[in-house]
Formats: C-alpha cells, structure tokens, sequence
C-alpha cells in the first residue's frame, strides 16, 4: 500500500519539462541533476515534494527523448507512482524497469494536494480526499514481473535471462 | 492472412509468427548509444555484470549530442565512453563525425534489422526498411548484453500517400502535417507504415525525414518499405550487398488507413511548445525569428543544404537574425563542401556549426534566451528544449527556414522564390 500527496500536473508533460536536455552535463553526477526535477513544468515542485508522493498527469505523460534520467530523478525525489491518463512509450518501458510504478487511470477528479492510497494486490486507488475511487489499466505480464522484481537489473539477476 | 512490415520483420527476429499485440523476444542486429545517454547504459550494463556487447549483434558509440564537448563534465562522459569503447571492443564514431541516426543510415542499418539505439529518434532508419526503435538505457543496456530485447508487436497505421510535392513543399512539411492530424500521442505503441504512389516521389533522404518524426506521434517505429530508391541508396554508399526488397502483404490488416495527396499539401510550421501545434507557414508571416537553425538528424542532409544554399544564393540573411547550419555528417560536409553550398551559405552570412546535434537539445552552438524564437529544422519544440524556458521553437522545412533568415520573419518560402 502506498500512501502520498498528489502534485497535478497537465497533458504533454515532455522529458524537457521533467529534466532539461540543458543539464545532461551533470547526468554523470545524479544528486545535482535531480535538483532539478520537473522544473520546466514546476520550479517549485523539488523544494515541496516529500517521499512517497505521486506525480498525477494527464494525456501523453513523458513524451520526448528516450532518456532514462527523467523517470530516474523521479524516483530519486522520492515519487512512488506516476498516475496519468496516457503515458509516451519509452518514458512507460523506463518507469518500469526502473521499478518505479506508472500507472494509466482517469486522473480528471484527482486534485492538486489530494491525498491518495494506492493498493495494488486490489488494483485499485483511493482519493482519500475526495473519497472516489479509481481502478488502473493492467500492465503486460512481463512489464508486472520486472516492476516486482523492483527493475530489469534485479529481474536479470532473479532470472538470468528475458522470459514471455 | 498478410502481414505488416513490422510484423513480418519482428517475426523474422523472433522467429515466431509474430501479430499484433503479441509480445515477443527478438534477436537485436544493431545497438548503439550516444554520450547524453550512453554513460547511464555503460553503468547499467555494468551493473547486470555484462564484460562485453552479445557477440550476435554490432555494438557502436556516438559522439554527437554534446560534441566537441561544451563542459568538462560532457568531456569526462565522453573519456568514460571511449575507455568503455576500446575495452569491450565497441565501435566509436569520434566527435565531428556526425548525428548518430545519419551514420547509422548510411553506414550501418539494413532493410530488416531490428535496430535499438539510446535515443528516441532512432526510429529514423525504418526510413530503410529496418525496424528500428528509441529505448531507455536500461532496456538498451540489456539487449547490448542479451543480444535480444522484448517487444510488444505494434498494431499498424497505413499511411497511403499519393500524387507529387508541389514546389518547394518536402518531406517535413508532409510529416509535421501528419502529426497536426495524428496528435503528439495519436500514434503511441503503433507502428506508422508509409506506403501508396506517392512513395515515387520520395528518396531515401526524404524518407529519413519522414521516419525520423514518427515519435513525435508517439509512434514506436515509422516504416518504409525497401524498394529501388532504397537499392539506390544503399549502393551510393558503398552498401551494395545490404539491400533485401521488404514490403507489406497486400491483405496486410492496418488499424487505420491514412491517405495523404501530397499535392495538397503547403509548407507548414509547428508552434511552440507541442510538435502537433501545426498552423501553415503563411498564417505566421510578421512573427519575428532571431535565431534560424538548418541540421539535426531530422534536416541535417545534402539535399536540405542544397535547397537552403539555391533560396539564399547571393542574398543577405536578415540584419536581425543569426543562421546557423550544422550538416548531419562529415561526409555531407563534405560534398556541401565541393558542391558549393557551403561557400554560398556562409557568404550569405551563415554560421558553420561542426557535423553532430547542433544547438537542437539546448546543450550548446546557439542556446536561446528569455523571449527568443528560433525556426529550427529539427523534431522537437518542448518548453524549454533550446536552452531558456520562456525561449520559443518553431519547427519547419529547410525551405521555410532558409526563407525565414533572409527576412527575418516566418515566412512561406513560395513568397521569396
């Protein structure tokens, strides 16, 4: 179960907002780049964020460039699930192997500060704020093995090998 | 019942009778990284305990993004690469060489590889008939070690095109059309399949532009088929022997299909901050622009070059605006070189920018400030993607760009020709 306070954000939310390509060189240094966590969309959002918070979006979450750093200092920052209605291809495959968990819901009646719980052995999502409740679109089996497994390192480790 | 080109392809790397909506695990021909992402998956492969890249595939590494380096930290990533280069006997392509994606097209993918790179737009090569796919450094860390990546096969969208360009109408007005129509997320998971008569009228280098794009839809790869303009090519670049003709089964089932008549079509623009914010060149006349930017993997070609050197042959670029120009790769430096082009841009006032990215990801060579707008030929204008976040981008054909510089306003290039 998890348990966290929700920061709202729009549709097209681009790997540039989420970390700009202006700072790849400090993408060898991690704890200065992911100071810089979602700053194009909200400058004060790595100043607020506590651990175990969730990032909620709208459509096409995480468009843009393949790279892993954006999901990677969300997770750093301390975000434990991304909610949104629709989420870009490779910024989905990287969230997952990275075993941070996105999750694809009708986020519209979800508010900025709302409070949320998360329970995924029930599949479903309370707003504790508002009292609804929301199930999430089913994950492929693979994907729901390696975010178990916390990532596609550990799940390698675990399993040796790639497996259907 | 036929098959689509990724699903023939992706059941031919599977071995498998790979559909739509299967997940399958498929033999890896080509992977390669570049330097804003290639250390993250030196790291990451590392980490899983791989010594060196599955011996079943070619490993390379790009010096592009960040090339030459712009801060000491970039050079440092740039050693770490190299050293990883030389020990696990990876190619690397030196810094000057070139965009990843257009070495990658005219040295090293094939018509029916599978081709994952560290890099979102290396969907460009199924401008070749190859299924080539972005992945993050972890995924891409994998299928260096494995020599195989899993994959979701993708439902496809035919796009069917027809009829002929107009004048100084080209491939990226026809594909920045397509995502207006689409959506940056109307095409995410799927595969978007070019074919129909219009295909004549497309050279390799417009194809690659074409394909180049389709993430900007979401799209997981953009196919062509390979067919004589891909023989064509691949022999221009001594690749003779790497050509297969590849085509979808006639009772191929699409999801949708697309028709586009080229004919109809006029050069057009995307607006900040999204790639489907598209409006016609002409609706945007009097919107001043101080920075054009001619290149990337997207633009960066001979043939973009050429078109931008005939608009500004003895002309002036505008007292308000700098042009800057950054071919694709050394070798179409090159032959801009001895065909002229270059001779005519810089007279023009342009400023040569060395073969790589350029100033497209907001690193270096022309990093926009608060309140600037640039028309840049590269795929992206997210907030912020060109250095300032209250900068502006605008995304349009060399035409469009190079008419753009001489009067310092986004301009239709049918007005200055």
């Amino acid at each position: 179960m998890l348990r966290g306070k929700v920061f709202k954000f729009g549709d097209n939310i681009s790997t540039d907002h989420i970390i700009p390509g202006r700072y790849a060189h400090l993408r060898s240094n991690l704890p200065e780049l992911a100071k810089h966590v979602m700053e194009d969309a909200d400058p004060t959002f790595a100043g607020r964020v506590r651990q175990g918070d969730f990032i909620v979006a709208g459509n096409n979450f995480g468009l843009g460039s393949s790279r892993e750093h954006a999901p990677l200092v969300i997770k750093m920052a301390g975000v434990s699930a991304i909610l949104a209605k629709s989420a870009a291809r490779i910024f989905f495959r990287n969230a997952i192997n990275l075993g941070l968990p996105i999750l694809v819901c009708d986020t519209d009646k979800i508010s900025d500060g709302d409070e949320l719980e998360i329970d995924f052995q029930a599949g479903a999502i309370r707003d504790v704020t508002n009292g609804r409740m929301l199930t999430f679109g089913r994950i492929p089996e693979i994907m729901l093995r390696i975010l178990d497994e916390g990532g596609l390192l550990p799940y390698l480790k675990k399993y040796g090998d790639l497996s259907l | 019942m036929g098959k689509t080109l990724a699903e023939k392809i992706l059941s031919v790397k599977s071995n498998t009778d790979a559909r739509s909506g299967d997940i399958v695990i498929a033999q890896v021909d080509l992977v390669f990284l570049q330097d804003t992402t290639g250390p993250l998956t030196v790291r990451q492969f590392q980490a899983a305990g791989f010594k060196k890249p599955a011996a079943s595939l070619k490993a390379v590494l790009f010096f592009d993004h960040a090339a030459p380096s712009p801060a000491r930290e970039m050079a440092d990533d740039h050693a770490f690469l190299r050293q990883f280069a030389a020990e696990s006997g990876s190619q690397a392509v030196a810094v000057g060489e070139g965009v990843c994606h257009q070495i990658v097209a005219e040295s090293l993918a094939r018509p029916g590889d599978l081709v994952i790179g560290a890099d979102s737009h290396t969907v460009m090569a199924g401008g070749l008939g190859a299924f080539a796919c972005g992945m993050g450094s972890t995924d891409v860390a994998v299928a260096l070690g494995l020599g195989k990546t899993w994959l979701r096969v993708p439902e496809s969208v035919r796009i069917k095109l027809s009829g002929r360009f107009p004048a100084q109408v080209y491939a990226k007005d026809l594909i920045l059309h397509l995502i207006g129509h689409l959506g940056a997320d109307g095409a995410t998971y799927k595969s978007l399949e070019f074919g129909g008569d219009g295909l004549a009228d497309m050279a390799i280098p417009e194809r690659l532009t074409v394909a180049n794009m389709a993430i900007e839809a979401g799209a997981k790869a953009g196919l062509f088929p390979s067919d004589g303009a891909t023989a064509d090519y691949l022999a221009a670049n001594g690749r003779a022997d790497d050509y297969q003709p590849l085509a979808p089964d006639a009772d191929a089932t699409y999801e949708r299909t697309i028709p586009v008549g080229l004919g109809q079509l006029e050069p057009v623009v995307a607006r900040p901050h999204t790639v489907d914010n598209i409006v016609p060149a002409r609706e945007l006349k009097g919107m001043k622009i101080q920075q054009v930017f001619i290149g990337t993997c997207t633009n960066g070609r001979l043939e973009d070059i050429a078109i931008a050197a005939g608009i500004l042959k003895g002309k002036r670029v505008n007292h308000g605006t700098r042009l800057l120009v950054a071919p694709a790769s050394r070798g179409i430096l090159l032959s801009a070189l001895r065909a002229g082009h270059i001779q005519t841009l810089v007279e023009a006032g342009a400023i040569l920018l060395p073969p790589g990215c350029g100033p497209c990801l907001g690193l270096h060579q022309g990093v926009l400030g608060a309140g600037e707008s640039c028309l840049s030929t590269a795929n992206r204008n997210f907030k912020g993607r060109m250095g300032h976040p209250d900068a502006f981008v605008y995304l349009g054909s060399p035409a469009t760009a190079a008419a753009t510089a001489l009067t310092g306003e986004i301009t239709d290039p049918r007005e200055v020709i």
